[in-house]
């Protein structure tokens, strides 16, 4: 009962919080100097033709009506429609989230391979040098930033080495059909193990700039818990039972040392996901950030809206589903 | 005793001696820039178009880092470019820590209803994608070095607000403070002398970590062209450039790239030094 | 008798630090109890991981043997000594709530060693799991196995440990004060359940506490540890009869329910443990262990 409880007051702040979204944006984007509509027309064209084309989109009435307009839309699932693509934005928007969302799982599965060997590798060493090598690693790596890390990698594999490609999700030249717009794991269902090669050569480098912060973190916080779990009675009782030191870190230790480093994985998700934005522009990837950029130079406001509308739920949404992964995941939640 | 042991002093680390030596060299080439700068960061000249830096065949003298595709030196715009680099990390950096430490530190010590509102907003900033946010800013605030530091501030005094805060609430349930309050203090009193020397370190730490963001910041809204006017010398906006003509001439790319690196390094390295010199309770 | 396990001369040091173990030896024969005795601090519980190989990193080991049922271990590699002990011997541990994996069901905490380590089956380890369970009176035992640590008492929980650690028929069981952290009303259940166990299956128990009237209890022989030295060992009935280290006659004297049962409190007093420092002291310059 109270587990539902909790769920209806997450919920209800969760709508608190996408309305204070929708409000700051709104009005935000509408100070914006500069009419969208006399931007579109050519040069010309009447006070007439501005005039219906504000009608059109709404823009002759208050701020207030607009917002209402606008969020009666968005209940029933019309998010308006695009200024400069001329199309639905709810169309637009979804149809460039399996993109986005694609880079993201590719980059959190990366962060947590890489974060996690490093972490099992300074507990395994530690109190050795390739500990403090970790630490060192660790320490650089979350200093500095995505868009940085993405800079890096496209003079190392792009320039200095050419083995990725630096830019787009796909080549002009692949030959496939895809009938979603999840092409990964399209191409990975139908077992087209190629074409799933192709998109990592693309995904890899954008995926691993987003990847290396959140992995210096995990490997810090799981360090640190690994160790402090290391300590702990029943680790020593696995060891005077015969098992291996790799089998008492990674069996006995580590399903209790991720917990905590779990839960920060949520925020850092969502951190990452907000990084798609300047990574998916710097490598000219078609997703929600590449499309955002572009958005707000065009002075699109309906899709500006609808953008980040959607960013918002993500993120909520993940925090949501994090902190119902902690309660299955730890038993003690879990007949509490 | 806090006092006494935050005197004692501690040998200064290697780290704290290359970011901050780092740190003072930019500061130097931004204040003497005209000075210091070989050429004239705007100077276009097109016969000599992406010059080779001085090391390598076909390379002009005087050109040290060779030349942009307008044939401007890049050396000149790198030291050109540590100014707006440094104003930008000093004035929004400072900013953005007193507004949203000070948020933090009302929420976290008084709790009630400044901190529903306080955290309430904190909420808001998350859900929105911190580049998304800055890149509307600037549009709205229109380009220019003024929109840029207002929109760090806008951006990025969560960051504070949330620490602080929740140093604000463990330093706040300690005994001390209510002594300091039982030996008749006021709360704002004790919140200036008791919690505001605890939380100081995190503070600080924080600061130097901020100015490192504020310059990143700076970079990428150059490098999606938002920044300041196209033709004053940032590192985003040669970052930008060379970005496009990598292949061709990649000390373009690199060189600024190089700067922006050290920089943000130092500052996070220097907040992590500063950090443990001065936190009373580590070492 | 012939002892099962024999420890000879065990020196153990901080790497670079003081000596925590000097030239220690002790035996235990088989299926006896042997009591280790000494303060906090002494260096008992440091014997039984040195046994155990779970020495903390930062200590070494400088001297000595240990022989488990006619094999050194020492001479050994750290890979083939670990399972030569995990094979034949277990810990009893001190608390009983950190000593259970916390995100581990209670059934694959005591069946999954005997699978992995000692190649059983899946059904045998089932069944020999439920066999202790019920042999150290543990109720409704299919849903405790079912159970996470966390739902039960402490009490439960050290008698699991105590199945656990007998689930292997093991020759020589360490147990490392394994009453200290409960209750008393539980304590006397914990330790009779230690002792039947102990005889019926016949193992060698090395019984490591601070307690001597634990010891009294449970024990066949023991030894008095000071300061990282032996300084007594002794047959049970002669040890409360006749203690001779002056540190044993004090130790004895501070334990209430022994020489007076109504009897105060007495303090070790000052002058016995200086005098017995300065005898450890002594006899470590004369074997060189200094």
């Amino acid at each position: 009962m109270t587990a539902l409880r909790n769920i209806l007051i997450r919920l209800s702040t969760t709508a608190v919080t996408l309305f204070g979204v929708a409000v700051i944006v709104f009005v935000v984007i509408r100070v914006v100097p500069g009419n969208p509509i006399a931007m579109m027309l050519p040069p010309g064209a009447t006070d007439d033709d501005i005039a219906r084309l504000e009608a059109l989109y709404g823009f002759d009435k208050s701020i207030f009506q607009q917002f209402l307009i606008w969020g009666a839309g968005v209940l029933q699932g019309d998010f308006g429609t695009s200024i400069s693509l001329r199309q639905p934005v709810a169309d637009l928007v979804l149809g460039r989230l399996p993109a986005t969302l694609e880079l993201s799982i590719v980059a959190l599965v990366m962060a947590m391979l890489l974060g996690g060997a490093l972490a099992l590798m300074g507990t395994l060493y530690r109190d050795t040098t390739t500990e403090a090598a970790v630490d060192v690693t660790a320490g650089m790596a979350l200093s500095i930033p995505d868009f940085l890390w993405g800079l890096v990698l496209i003079l190392l594999f792009g320039v200095l080495w050419p083995i990725f490609s630096i830019s787009g999700r796909v080549s002009p030249s692949l030959d496939f059909d895809f009938a979603t717009n999840f092409y990964l794991f399209e191409a990975l269902l139908r077992l087209r193990f190629d074409v799933v090669g192709h998109l990592l050569s693309h995904s890899f480098m954008p995926a691993l700039a987003l990847a290396i912060p959140l992995a210096a973190i995990i490997a810090q916080l799981l360090k640190q818990s690994l160790k402090e779990t290391m300590h702990l009675d029943y680790v020593t009782l696995a060891r005077t039972k015969g098992y291996s030191e790799q089998h008492v870190i990674t069996r006995e230790a580590l399903p209790n040392a991720v917990l905590p480093t779990l839960t920060l994985i949520g925020v850092q998700f969502t951190f990452l996901i907000g990084g798609t934005v300047i990574i998916e522009r710097l490598f000219s990837y078609e997703g929600l950030g590449n499309m955002a950029i572009d958005a707000v130079i065009n002075r699109d406001l309906p899709l500006i809206q609808g953008i980040v509308i959607l960013f918002a739920l993500l993120f909520t949404v993940i925090n949501l589903l994090v902190d119902m992964l902690y309660v299955v995941l730890n038993p003690r939640l879990r007949h509490a | 005793m806090r006092d006494a042991r935050a005197e004692v002093k501690r040998p200064i680390g290697l780290r704290l001696w290359l970011s901050g030596g780092w740190i003072a060299l930019l500061a130097l080439a931004a204040i003497f820039a005209p000075l210091i700068a070989p050429h004239d960061p705007l100077a276009q000249d097109l016969f000599l178009g992406r010059m080779p830096p001085f090391w390598m065949d076909g390379a002009e003298p005087g050109y040290w880092l060779g030349t942009d595709s307008l044939g401007r030196d890049v050396l000149s715009r790198i030291i050109h470019g540590a100014q707006i680099a440094m104003i930008v990390a000093l004035v929004a950096g400072t900013i953005t820590c007193v507004i949203g430490a000070s948020l933090g530190l009302m929420a976290g010590y008084y709790r009630g209803w400044a901190d529903r509102v306080i955290s309430r907003l904190v909420d808001i900033w998350m859900a929105f994608p911190p580049v998304l946010f800055a890149i509307l800013l600037i549009a709205v605030l229109g380009p220019g070095l003024m929109s840029i530091i207002i929109a760090i501030i806008v951006i990025d005094w969560t960051r504070f607000a949330r620490v602080i805060r929740a140093e604000a609430l463990t330093q706040g349930a300690m005994d001390y403070v209510a002594s300091a309050q039982v030996a008749g203090r006021t709360r704002f009193s004790t919140m200036l002398a008791e919690i505001l020397p605890n939380v100081l370190p995190t503070v600080v730490a924080l600061l130097t970590l901020e100015m490192g963001i504020a310059v990143i910041v700076e970079a990428i809204l150059s490098f999606v062209n938002l920044s300041i006017s196209t033709d004053s010398p940032t590192w985003g906006g040669m970052i930008a450039e060379g970005r496009t003509s990598v292949h061709q001439a990649w000390w373009v790319l690199v060189f600024p790239l190089v700067a922006l690196f050290l920089t943000v390094l130092s500052f996070s390295q220097l907040g992590e030094g500063l950090k443990d010199r001065f936190d009373p309770v580590l070492r | 008798m012939s002892a099962y396990l024999s420890i000879r001369n065990l020196t153990v040091r901080l790497k670079n630090g003081p000596v925590i173990l000097r030239s220690v030896s002790l035996e235990v024969a088989a299926g006896q109890v042997h009591g280790l005795v000494g303060e906090s601090g002494a260096g008992k519980s440091m014997i039984g991981k040195t046994l155990l190989g779970t020495l903390p990193r930062a200590m070494e080991i400088t001297a000595g043997e240990i022989w488990l049922d006619g094999t050194e271990l020492l001479s050994q590699s750290p890979a083939d000594r670990r399972r030569r002990i995990g094979a034949t011997a277990a810990l009893i541990p001190q608390d009983p709530l950190t000593a259970l994996n916390p995100s581990k069901r209670i059934g694959p905490q005591i069946t999954r060693r005997l699978v992995d380590i000692l190649g059983w089956t899946a059904a045998d380890a089932d069944a020999r799991a439920r066999e202790l369970l019920d042999e150290v009176q543990i109720p409704q035992i299919s849903r405790v196995m079912r159970s996470y640590p966390h739902e039960l008492s402490g009490g439960m929980r050290q008698r699991i440990l105590i199945a656990s650690a007998f689930a292997a028929e093991p020759k020589l069981i360490i147990a490392d004060e394994p009453t200290t952290a409960l209750d008393v009303t539980v304590q006397k259940q914990i330790l009779r359940l230690i002792r039947n166990m102990q005889h019926r299956h016949g193992t060698a128990l090395l019984f490591v506490t601070h307690d001597l009237g634990v010891v009294s209890k449970i024990c066949d022989t023991l030894s008095v540890l000071y300061a990282g030295k032996v300084v007594e060992e002794a047959r049970m009935q002669r040890f409360f009869m006749r203690p001779i280290h002056p540190y044993s006659q004090a130790l004895l004297a501070a334990t209430p329910s022994y020489l007076d049962p109504e009897g105060s409190l007495m303090p070790v007093p000052a002058n016995v443990i200086d005098a017995v420092e300065e005898e450890v002291r002594f006899h470590d310059i004369r074997a060189g262990t200094r």
